[in-house]
């Protein structure tokens, strides 16, 4: 029948966009902010990943290239949330629509041709699919253990408090931002360059979404985020398998699964986290709030 | 050592649009000396401290800390230099454990263990027990003071500032604090000590600066003279007298029995079977330490959490299961804590602010139709009334001062002609001629026959205006003793005494 | 150095010049956008913002206005309501999407009936589906605290693949030679939303529109709820004071933009596009929420904006056919107004001041 370890490694694969992009949302919202631009972020990296890598035959230099990318196109947001004064749920979405335009735009020229080859890595996994595992770590012990997550966590806890010891909120917020497009860019590249291999206008389907509900699900920490986008990964790598093995539901209904799931774990996990008292108070204090010092 | 001061100030003054905060403010703070800085709310205060501490920039004039000029770019700046302050609001993460809190505050913070370690020790060379590893968010107000306190304690501070530090202690508590305080200076660190509560400060302070106006009145002895000069100093002139008379106590209007309701939110407080009973032309005062219920306990009465039936019930009939709208056709209205965000929607004019509340009452919507124009002669008559001072009814409420909406949201209520009226923090945050007004609204409004309960943190206010008195501690409410004759200590046991805390011991 | 400080009151003025402020600017980015990719900007601005109302095709594409405005404002009032509430329905193209199959699925079951009931039947039936969509997000908040946020655009992605199982199974046009696709209700009478007044492009998804703007204009400035609705937004805990209960006001405003967006997909599918296919979102849902914004939340400046931006899509598509610009072009267009609005409206709740320095 079905390989059990042939089936994770693919779980691996399809988990590797959003984990991208959760755990860059997740160092985003706690340090209070929230992107719903994740979807917008994923696209265009999606698109100049796969174009430099296209165009260069380094798959490498690509995602270097999404990341900034992602970086770059977050950079509207950061100034409008930052600077502006502008709210973060408008500004979001406003980075959603635009990414997604903008990315429709600049494809046509690449639409139709192939991505370069990449060499993988052990296990015969895509070297991408090691370095998000290896991100969970990294951020879990940036945030908890390092200095500069004690301070992003203190101004995402209470901005307030972090200003009146004297941490600049907006420094810390627009690194965070950046940090969180270049994951997103990342994560959108490898649908592009390593799961689909092409580019094709609006492919990220709503992953930036799901990235968005993966992080409520972590309960904001690292190693829920991997829970999620295993969760989620094997979701898809099941959906999919379903729909070779010929069953007898119809394609649009099956790949449905991965976003009702997304609803379905949302809903427990957000009862768990209204009902439970224990469980509840993971979100960051300043969360999505504007915050205006007077000097 | 005598001689040299630590912290000098010379003819500060920093002007915001429209205000100014400061304006020539100089004094000189000795080393082992515990110095209040005395002043109503609005009078530049947090101004000036803020400057010490690196958060705002002063316009003119130079301070000299140890000799050296101090003029600190940031809150950073100023710890380094050895400035350490204790916030009376927001400086705490509640998510965070109370060792992570320290650290954030300290420039550069030992490792975990050793840091825990540290913490350990100060804790107990002061009396002021405290777990690193929880999170703060679980921790009592008293306790919260005390994470603020060691964070300052560890970074060994010249000068140390405490902004109201009181405000969220019993009477017992505080008497540790400046046990705790007097051993510091004992050690030779000066404290700037922010107030405006008189009686503490004429007992615990050696010097005191009074601020009006942004400008230093006046800088004495606070030893050598009376609550009553400080306060004419303060303000500016003698303050009225309250008029208490004529009211007699009728007939029961509003009974509690069994009120039990778990904590609304994670921070919330659970009540805890509270029971009382309010008659017609009283005044009943319920004091307690904040964050013990008094929120939960004005939302149940307001409607904005119903209880089990048979719970709340005005004039004999049972208003549990009402919410706010029903209460208030019936007669039991509130005004709560928090002026700005509950009591009043910031971003609306006073006109819409009425309809908030006085859309049945005063017939400003009928069938779902607003009645604009009533509401505007309603707030027009709530302005004149109660002398709130605004450029008319289409004013924002954010931009009116602390004491004017506070005259206004109370002014709002009265006037509707309740029943019942309970108020939580009435003067909370206002200045002494406002605070009077709103104090002599209630009384005249006890006076025409109606019950009013007043939440307060303030024993002094609810000393002059209630009749009998309860204390509300982590949910539960006592049983009501009559006003007169109550002392201070008596009140203190009532509110829970001490919480836990030990006699600093050296 | 300058500095922001907090305005008390938002002179009038200010609420009309800013979104014509980000108009403007986004006409200026996008001439730089269009130079950059190798066109003439003044002539690509032209064609897109002038030529579709004064230009050579003009009484084609005026008709046309009408057609892509309606179901824009329709949802743009229901979603500003909800947005007033600080209640986030961004999932009103999947509203839209069951609002055109259930109202469809009347018109397909009754077929070929000849009665006078079936029209206003789907019109019932669509608004009844796009609520039911749009109360999925507002009953799992209510219940269980989920974000309606990622609910409702989740529920986007669920409503387009129903769409297309709809259009390749249980309402494939069984006259259809096997396409994929429903019948085409165009061609059925009684189902049909023709133009009412020949050359307008008024068919009956614009009168309601008109009557979706007068009612929410007479909910949020007239009655206590609308009332309750603003209070809600800007200060949640002064609305409970006041007796709003907030699961209420979520039920509320999601039902509603829901119906609103459910109706404006059967006006749809009933008529400019005929029949249920496996694309019958267009992302109208999605433009709206930007025609919401641009209107600044108020249903005048709805209507406005519901009608620069029908402007901008059929200008777009003016612009594909004599200039071969990219179909794409229309939405970095409407993110970047998006963009620009939310930046000029900082001039409505700050001024800008001089920085004093010490």
């Amino acid at each position: 029948m079905i390989d059990p370890i042939a089936l994770f490694l693919l779980l691996l694969s399809a988990s590797t966009p959003i984990l991208f992009a959760a755990l860059g949302e997740l160092v985003v919202e706690r340090a209070g902010v929230l992107n719903l631009g994740v979807e917008g972020m994923m696209i265009m990296g999606a698109l100049s990943g796969f174009a430099t890598a296209h165009y260069s035959g380094n798959a490498f230099l690509g995602f270097a290239a999404a990341a900034l990318a992602g970086a770059l196109v977050a950079l509207p947001f950061a100034i409008l949330t930052q600077f502006l004064m502008s709210n973060q749920v408008a500004s979001g979405l406003a980075l959603t629509l635009f990414g997604l335009g903008l990315a429709a735009l600049f494809g046509k020229p690449v639409e139709g041709v192939k991505a370069p080859t990449m060499a993988a890595g052990p296990l015969g996994l895509n070297w991408i699919v090691w370095l998000g595992l290896a991100m969970v770590p990294a951020i879990w012990w940036f945030l908890n253990r390092s200095r500069a997550g004690l301070i992003l966590r203190g101004v995402g806890e209470n901005h307030d408090a972090a200003h009146a010891l004297g941490y600049d909120v907006r420094q810390v917020r627009l690194a965070a931002i950046a940090f969180g497009g270049a994951m997103a860019g990342v994560g959108g590249a490898f649908i592009s360059i390593a799961t689909v291999l092409q580019w094709t206008e609006g492919m990220t389907a709503g992953a930036g979404w799901i990235a968005l509900a993966i992080v409520v699900f972590s309960n904001w920490t690292a190693p829920g985020v991997l829970a999620g986008a295993w969760l989620f990964g094997g979701v898809t790598v099941l959906q999919l398998r379903l729909q070779a093995a010929g069953v007898r539901v119809p394609v649009q209904l099956l790949s449905m699964a991965p976003y009702l799931a997304t609803i379905i774990v949302l809903v427990a996990i957000s009862a768990r986290q209204k009902f439970s008292r224990r469980a509840g108070g993971a979100a960051p204090g300043s969360l999505g709030q504007d915050f205006h010092a007077l000097r | 050592m005598i001689d040299a001061a630590v912290f000098q100030a010379k003819g500060i003054g920093k002007s915001y649009p429209g205000v100014r905060a400061n304006d020539g403010v100089s004094f000189t703070v000795a080393p082992g000396e515990i110095h209040a800085l005395l002043g109503e709310n609005g009078a530049g205060k947090s101004t000036l401290v803020k400057m010490i501490y690196g958060l705002v920039r002063p316009d003119d004039g130079e301070m000299v800390l140890n000799g050296q000029p101090h003029h600190p770019a940031d809150p950073r700046a100023a710890r380094a230099a050895g400035v350490a302050m204790v916030f009376q609001h927001f400086s705490l993460f509640d998510a965070l454990t109370v060792a992570e809190n320290i650290a954030l505050g300290m420039e550069n913070p030992p490792p975990r263990r050793e840091l825990s370690d540290r913490i350990a020790q100060v804790s107990q060379d002061f009396g002021l027990p405290l777990n690193p590893a929880r999170r703060v968010v679980t921790l009592s107000a008293g306790e919260r003071q005390r994470v603020e306190i060691i964070r300052c304690l560890l970074q060994n501070p010249r000068l140390l500032i405490m902004d109201e530090p009181t405000s969220v202690l019993t009477p017992q508590e505080a008497e540790l604090l400046f046990a705790t305080l007097r051993k510091l200076a004992d050690q030779g660190t000066a404290i700037l000590y922010i107030s405006h509560k008189l009686e503490e400060i004429r007992t615990h302070c050696d010097r005191a600066t009074i601020l009006r106006g942004g400008r230093v009145v006046d800088s004495c002895d606070p030893r050598e003279h009376s609550a009553r000069t400080l306060a004419a100093m303060m303000v500016g002139g003698e303050m009225r007298p309250i008029d208490r008379s004529g009211r007699q106590a009728g007939d029961v209007l509003l009974q509690v029995r069994a009120l039990s309701q778990p904590a609304p939110t994670a921070e919330g407080t659970a009540l805890k079977s509270v029971a009382l009973t309010l008659r017609a032309g009283e005044i009943l005062g319920i004091g307690g330490v904040a964050g013990n219920g008094q929120d939960e306990l004005l939302a149940a009465l307001s409607g904005e959490i119903r209880s089990a039936p048979g719970t709340i019930l005005l004039e004999g009939a049972d208003l549990s299961r009402h919410g706010p709208e029903a209460r208030r056709s019936a007669g039991l209205l509130a005004a709560p804590e928090d002026r700005l965000g509950h009591a009043a929607v910031p971003d609306f004019s006073l006109t819409d602010n009425t309809l908030l509340t006085a859309g049945a009452r005063k017939g400003l919507v009928r069938k779902g139709m607003i009645d604009r124009a009533a509401a505007r002669a309603f707030a027009e008559a709530v302005i004149r009334a109660f002398d709130v001072r605004t450029p008319g009814p289409g004013t924002a409420a954010k931009a009116l001062s602390g004491g004017n909406l506070q005259k206004f949201v109370i002014g709002r209520e009265v006037m509707q002609a309740p029943r019942v009226l309970v108020v939580n923090q009435p003067t909370w945050g206002v200045d002494a001629g406002a605070a009077a007004a709103v104090r002599q609204s209630l009384l005249d409004l006890a006076r025409s026959g109606a019950g009013v309960i007043v939440i307060s943190q303030d024993l002094d206010e609810l000393l002059e205006l209630s009749d009998r008195f309860c204390a509300l501690n982590e949910g539960r409410l006592s049983a009501p003793r009559p006003t007169d004759g109550l002392t201070l200590d008596q009140i203190g046991l009532m509110l829970g005494g001490a919480h836990g805390m030990e006699v600093a011991h050296l | 150095m300058i500095r922001l400080v907090p305005r008390s009151d938002t002179p009038a003025l200010l609420q009309v010049a800013t979104p014509v402020m980000a108009v403007l600017a986004t006409m200026i980015a996008g001439g730089i956008l269009f130079a950059i990719m190798g066109y003439d900007p003044v002539a690509a601005i032209k064609t897109i913002f002038w030529d579709p109302l004064f230009g050579l095709a003009a009484s084609y594409s005026r008709p046309q206005l009408l057609v892509k405005a309606a179901p824009l404002i329709l949802i743009a009032s229901g979603l500003a309501v909800g947005f007033r509430a600080g209640i986030w329905n961004i999932g009103a193209e999947g509203q839209y999407i069951i609002g055109a199959i259930t109202g469809a699925a009347v018109a397909l079951a009754a077929y070929p009936a000849p009665e006078m009931w079936i029209f206003p039947a789907m019109v019932i039936a669509g608004a009844a589906g796009g609520w039911a969509w749009g109360m999925i997000p507002a009953l799992l908040r209510n219940w269980f605290g989920a974000s309606e946020i990622l609910v409702s655009l989740m529920l986007v992605y669920v409503a387009q693949r129903i769409a297309a199982w709809m259009a390749f199974g249980p309402m494939r046009n069984p006259e259809g030679f096997g396409m994929p696709g429903s019948r085409n209700l165009q061609q059925y009478p009684a189902a049909s939303n023709p133009e009412l007044i020949a050359g307008t492009g008024a068919h009956w998804g614009v009168v309601a529109a008109a009557a979706a703007v007068l009612a929410t204009w007479f909910l949020m400035s007239r009655h206590i709820r609308g009332f309750h609705i603003r209070a809600a937004g800007t200060a949640p805990r002064a609305a409970r004071f006041a007796g709003v209960r907030p699961e209420t006001l979520v039920a509320f405003c999601l039902g509603l933009s829901g119906a609103l967006a459910g109706m404006a997909g059967l006006f749809e599918v009933a008529g400019p596009a005929g029949q249920i296919t496996d694309k019958v979102g267009v992302g109208y849902g999605f433009t709206a929420i930007i025609v919401a914004f641009l209107g600044r939340l108020h249903p005048v400046g709805i209507l406005l904006a519901g009608l620069l931006l029908a402007l901008t899509y059929i200008g777009g598509e003016l612009a594909q056919l004599t200039m071969n610009l990219p179909a794409a072009t229309v939405q970095v267009f409407q993110g970047m107004l998006l963009f620009f609005l939310l930046g000029f409206d900082l001039l409505t709740r700050y001024r800008i001041a001089r920085r004093v320095t010490a």
